[in-house]
């Protein structure tokens, strides 16, 4: 076994001979967090007392739902044979949506450990981050996790891996970040096999940002990895995309806490804080160099991830409007995905069209801004772009249903995904009945092994954002697993239905979809309507439509009693304070026409049938 | 000035029912309490309250509970007389106890009456055994009919309680307690729809589906036709659920409440009205006594009332009486009213004439739908 490295090696003046730079990818939950935990107890740099489980998850919602969202690089001392080098390693997200914080950190690596969960196999994110590493010619360690699992199949696995990257089963390294078996043996890999950075020490310094995030009390923290020459703080230094100067106030290194360093050199990854308050100062992808010493050309930047799924949010309170434009321009800094314009809704008044790169993304960039910035807000039902064609020849975007034009529609194109699926052999004909219903074709199906079998399909992207993925595992008790990369538009038989309350239409609950499941959405629409919008003094006719075709209806009866009708004696406060009450649920209340909608209502029907998240958001 | 009145709380059940939220206690709940010291504790408070306000003459005094009748009856009229003697009574006074039906008898009555008491109130709630089970009464429902006829040959006016949308309930059932209590020719009769109390056994019961929730349309019906039904027999409504036969027959003391006079109400989690400002007791007896014995009044949630809060209350208390609201008040508290208030007369459900005469009245619609009418015209 490698001895912890007694001394480490000083930032700003390390050797790039004696650094590795890699990161760790994997299939959602294969481990990816807690082989790092281990890493950081067996460098020393997290001592045992402060461990705790998945310590770089460290945002409130990472732990809570105990996935990695976003990417943490670190930097951990280790020793071979009488050298000590320096490590950095990046944890990465395993969730489809956020392949892109994989992607921005396997352009900061040498090598990437691709772990495998022993008990669970080869999964169909294993093939998409296994693809971008190649695709950025890292060198890849393949790793088997688990292996303490009863259920866990190395052998078997490590075939299969044996198979997909080349080399002999042997070469697979089986460890436990659970016991924490094999790790020290897979940093000594990490050393021997990873190749080091090569950079130029003495040409203008150039350094690639790859993170970026706001911290409160620390303003922009931007993460870079040194390419070529030297940053030290106190130098004045330029973003070469926007020409902007700061001066680096101060630079360090992650291990895993923030340490102050006199500089970053070739190969080095670390931080800058240049006391910039404005996100949009330090992008990810650009270039940093130095005013004295400017570089000529900038390195070859990320191609920035393109929005996928499109919501309307919106502040709960009207008043909020301005804190939200705060907080999506903070969050925004720290998450390049989000994209979002102003918008307004007849039903929910002022707010912002959102990009995203799936549901996830949403969900949790919603649960940010309510956190991270206090603000209550209600969010819209997902949406894909629309690229639809007028007979006219006019040719429109929709990102948001309720602008779908009313004229006479030549052609809607939508976006269609190449989706990956993996699952043993058994759930083949429960997965092709699920992408048949979804308006898939197959493009083949491939064995992987004796039993694993991979299908690909092409399908409408809006056709799997929503609950593809939730029937999916259920379908195939969870032994199924999803990738999809988007593959272009297809015209597809679309048309929009609107939901009405007393003959108004209400923005929010417009929908796009395929003229065969037009009729289901406005029978489930009006359905949770009637139920979650109180009784009104009069009659509320709730109606679906397609274009001036009503297709589906409901109605809300009369509200015949609203009155505490009960002896309170002279408990007088008790009865003033159920007015005072009422006064508050009014300010929830929205008009829509004559009918008042409590926000409730709106988000529960928004809530895409996931009652318990609604009641949470309720309360 | 504002009259004086007095409520006393005696907070003792033998059961609690399973819809109850009433500050009452079961002798298990009592902690140790014992109901033979209420009475000292009564004095005690009826002494500060004295310290307090002065003497003033009662215009009515209301025992109400829990079950006042659970003490035995000279206690309620040496409570009744320590009152008197403190602070007067007035000429013509009413004083009423309510009364579980199945805690009284000839001889208590007689014990009552002549202590002072002139009225007292029922709590029947329905005459059917399935319904009067579902709410998990214990009475024998004949005992009301009999205890009417005993306390109307002593003199007493007489009123009953009744409950209409107990889970299970029928129109059919609901009109059989209705004639029932007709036919014991009481002078006054109160109908509660039932409220579904948060915490409590009923409460449960719905939650975990043992039980229907009331339906809020046949609780509509229900009250429409117990108004036609009683206007038929020559009641009258004067407040949203109370009927009488003539004015005299209203309860004065709840009008009281209604109209915001003063009142001081003694005893555990009792609520007192003086000089604008409104407070509670604590509610568990042993606190209560606890705090008398150490010579402070057992007071808590003090409110001195904004100016806005007293419109706001004589808004919501006017708007259920008979008598009804005067518009100057809604002007007052909602300077646009002059919309909703034509709306609401354009949908019947307040009174066109008395409108035009400066008063909000409610129509039967409107008695039904009458929160939303406060809040239609207040622009809530
Ligand atoms: N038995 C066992 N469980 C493990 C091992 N490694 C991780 N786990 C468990 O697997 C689950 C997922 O672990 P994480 O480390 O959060 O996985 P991840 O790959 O970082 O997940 P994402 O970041 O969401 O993609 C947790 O419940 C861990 O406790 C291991 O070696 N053995
Ligand atoms: C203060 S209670 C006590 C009266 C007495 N203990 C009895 O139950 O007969 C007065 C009246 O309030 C009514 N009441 C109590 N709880 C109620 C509820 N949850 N809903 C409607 N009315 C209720 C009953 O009609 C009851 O008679
Ligand atoms: S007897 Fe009256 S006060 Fe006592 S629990 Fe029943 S309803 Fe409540
Ligand atoms: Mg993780």
């Amino acid at each position: 076994m490698s001895p912890r490295a007694k001394n480490r090696l000083e930032p700003a003046k390390t050797n790039p001979e004696f650094i590795r730079n890699f990161c760790i990818i994997a299939h959602i939950d294969h481990g990816k967090s807690t082989l790092a935990d281990r890493m950081l107890q067996l460098t020393g740099i997290v001592d045992d007392r402060s461990m705790r489980a998945q310590y770089l998850d460290r945002m409130d919602i990472e732990r809570e739902r105990g996935i990695t969202i976003k990417s943490q690089a670190v930097r951990m001392p280790w020793e071979l044979e009488g050298q000590t080098y320096a490590l950095n390693m990046i944890d990465t997200p395993g969730h489809v949506d956020f392949t892109y914080e994989v992607s921005r950190s396997l352009a900061a690596c040498e090598g990437a450990v691709l772990l495998v969960d022993a008990a669970q196999g080869i999964e169909a994110q294993t093939l998409a981050n296994l693809y971008l590493a190649m695709e950025n010619d890292l060198e890849i360690i393949p790793v088997l996790n688990k292996i303490d699992l009863p259920a866990a199949q190395p052998e078997k696995y490590a075939e299969e891996l044996a198979n997909l990257i080349g080399g002999d089963p042997e070469d697979c390294l089986r460890v436990s970040g659970k016991t924490g078996i094999g790790v020290d043996a897979l940093l000594d890999k990490i050393i021997r096999t990873v190749p080091n950075p090569i950079g130029d020490p003495n040409a203008p310094a150039r350094a690639m940002i790859f993170d970026s995030v706001y911290d409160s009390y620390r303003g922009v923290v931007t993460y870079v990895r040194m390419i070529d020459g030297h940053l030290a703080p106190r130098e004045r230094i330029q973003m070469m995309s926007t020409r902007a100067v700061h001066e680096a106030l101060e630079i360090g290194v992650s291990s895993p806490e923030p340490e102050v360093t006199k500089g970053l050199g070739v190969g080095e990854v670390g931080y800058l804080i240049t006391g910039v308050k404005d996100v949009r100062q330090s992008k990810v992808g650009d270039t940093v160099t130095t005013v004295a010493n400017p570089a000529k050309e900038a390195l070859k930047g990320y191609s920035e991830p393109l929005p996928m799924v499109f919501s309307g949010i919106y502040p709960i309170d009207g008043s909020d409007y301005p804190n939200l434009r705060d907080a999506l321009d903070k969050l925004k800094l720290s998450d390049a995905a989000l994209v979002y314009e102003p918008e307004t809704s007849v039903a929910l008044g002022f707010g912002f069209r959102c990009g995203f790169l799936g549901l996830l993304h949403l969900e949790i960039v919603t649960e940010r801004l309510e956190r991270e910035f206090g603000l209550d807000l209600i969010a819209t039902a997902p949406s894909v772009v629309y690229e639809v064609t007028m007979d006219d020849g006019r040719e429109i975007t929709v990102t948001n249903p309720s602008e779908f034009p009313t004229g006479k529609v030549k052609k809607v194109l939508e976006p269609m995904v190449r989706a990956t699926i993996l699952a043993p052999k058994d759930y083949v004909g429960v997965i092709m009945e699920l992408c048949q219903g979804r308006r898939g074709t197959m493009i083949d199906m491939q064995y992987l092994g004796e039993d694993r079998v991979q299908l690909r399909y092409t399908l409408p992207l809006a056709e799997i954002v929503f609950d593809f993925f939730d029937h999916l595992k259920s379908k195939t008790q969870g032994y199924g697993s999803l990738d999809y990369e988007e593959v272009g538009l297809a015209e597809g038989d679309l048309v929009k239905v609107d939901i009405l309350l007393q003959g108004d239409q209400v923005d929010a609950f417009s929908a796009i979809v395929h003229r065969d499941k037009a009729y289901a959405y406005g029978v489930l629409m009006t359905g949770k309507l009637r139920e979650l919008i109180p009784r009104q003094q009069f009659e509320v006719p709730i109606q679906a439509a397609v274009g001036a075709r009503i297709i589906a209806r409901e109605s809300i009866r009369a509200m015949r009693k609203d009155v505490l009708a009960k002896c309170y004696g002279g408990d007088i406060s008790r009865k003033r304070k159920l007015l005072e009450k009422q006064k508050e649920g009014k300010k929830r209340m929205k008009m829509v026409g004559r009918v008042e909608v409590p926000q409730e209502a709106f988000i529960a029907a928004l809530s895409n049938g996931d009652e318990k998240k609604a009641d949470k958001k309720i309360r | 000035m504002a009259t004086f009145h007095a409520y006393v709380h005696v907070p003792f059940c033998r059961v609690r029912c399973g819809y109850c939220d009433f500050n009452t206690y079961t002798a298990t709940e009592l902690n140790g309490y014992p109901q033979t010291a209420f009475l000292s504790h009564l004095r005690t408070e009826i002494a500060l309250s004295l310290e307090q306000v002065g003497r003033r003459e009662l215009k009515t005094v209301f025992f109400g509970g829990g079950t006042p009748t659970l003490l035995p009856a000279s206690e309620l009229v040496e409570a009744l007389s320590v009152l008197v003697d403190s602070f007067g009574l007035a000429a013509g006074a009413e004083i009423t106890t309510e009364a579980n039906p199945d805690t009284v008898d000839e001889k208590y009555l007689r014990e009552l009456r002549q202590g002072g008491f002139n009225r007292i109130s029922f709590g029947m709630q329905s005459a059917v055994p399935e319904v009067l089970a579902t709410l998990e009464r214990t009475h024998d429902p004949d005992s009301v009919a009999r205890n009417v006829f005993l306390a109307k040959n002593q003199g007493f006016k007489t009123s009953v309680d009744l409950i209409y949308g107990a889970p299970g309930e029928t129109m059919d059932q609901w009109k059989l307690s209705v004639e029932v209590a007709l036919a014991m020719e009481p002078d006054h009769i109160s109908a509660y729809a039932l409220i579904v109390e948060p915490g409590t056994k009923l409460a449960r019961q719905i939650s975990a589906g043992e039980k229907p929730l009331p339906d809020e349309d046949l609780q509509a019906d229900k009250y429409e036709w117990l108004e036609s039904r009683l206007e038929r027999e020559g009641f009258h409504w004067y407040e949203l659920s109370n009927w009488s036969k003539i004015a005299e027959g209203n309860s004065g003391h709840n009008m009281a409440y209604w109209r915001g006079q003063d009142w001081w109400g003694f005893g555990p989690g009792a609520n007192s009205h003086v000089a604008g400002r409104r407070w509670s007791n604590v509610k568990h007896p042993s606190n209560y006594a606890q705090l008398l014995v150490d010579g402070s009044i057992p007071s808590v949630d003090i409110e001195l009332l904004t100016e806005t809060q007293q419109l706001e209350e004589r808004a919501m208390l006017g708007l259920r009486l008979r008598e009804g609201l005067d518009l100057d008040v809604v002007k007052k508290l909602n300077p646009q009213c002059a919309r909703p208030v034509s709306e609401m007369v354009a949908e019947q459900l307040i009174d066109g004439r008395a409108a035009l005469q400066g008063r909000v009245v409610l129509t039967l619609r409107g008695r039904l739908l009458a929160d939303l009418v406060l809040r239609k015209i207040l622009g809530l």
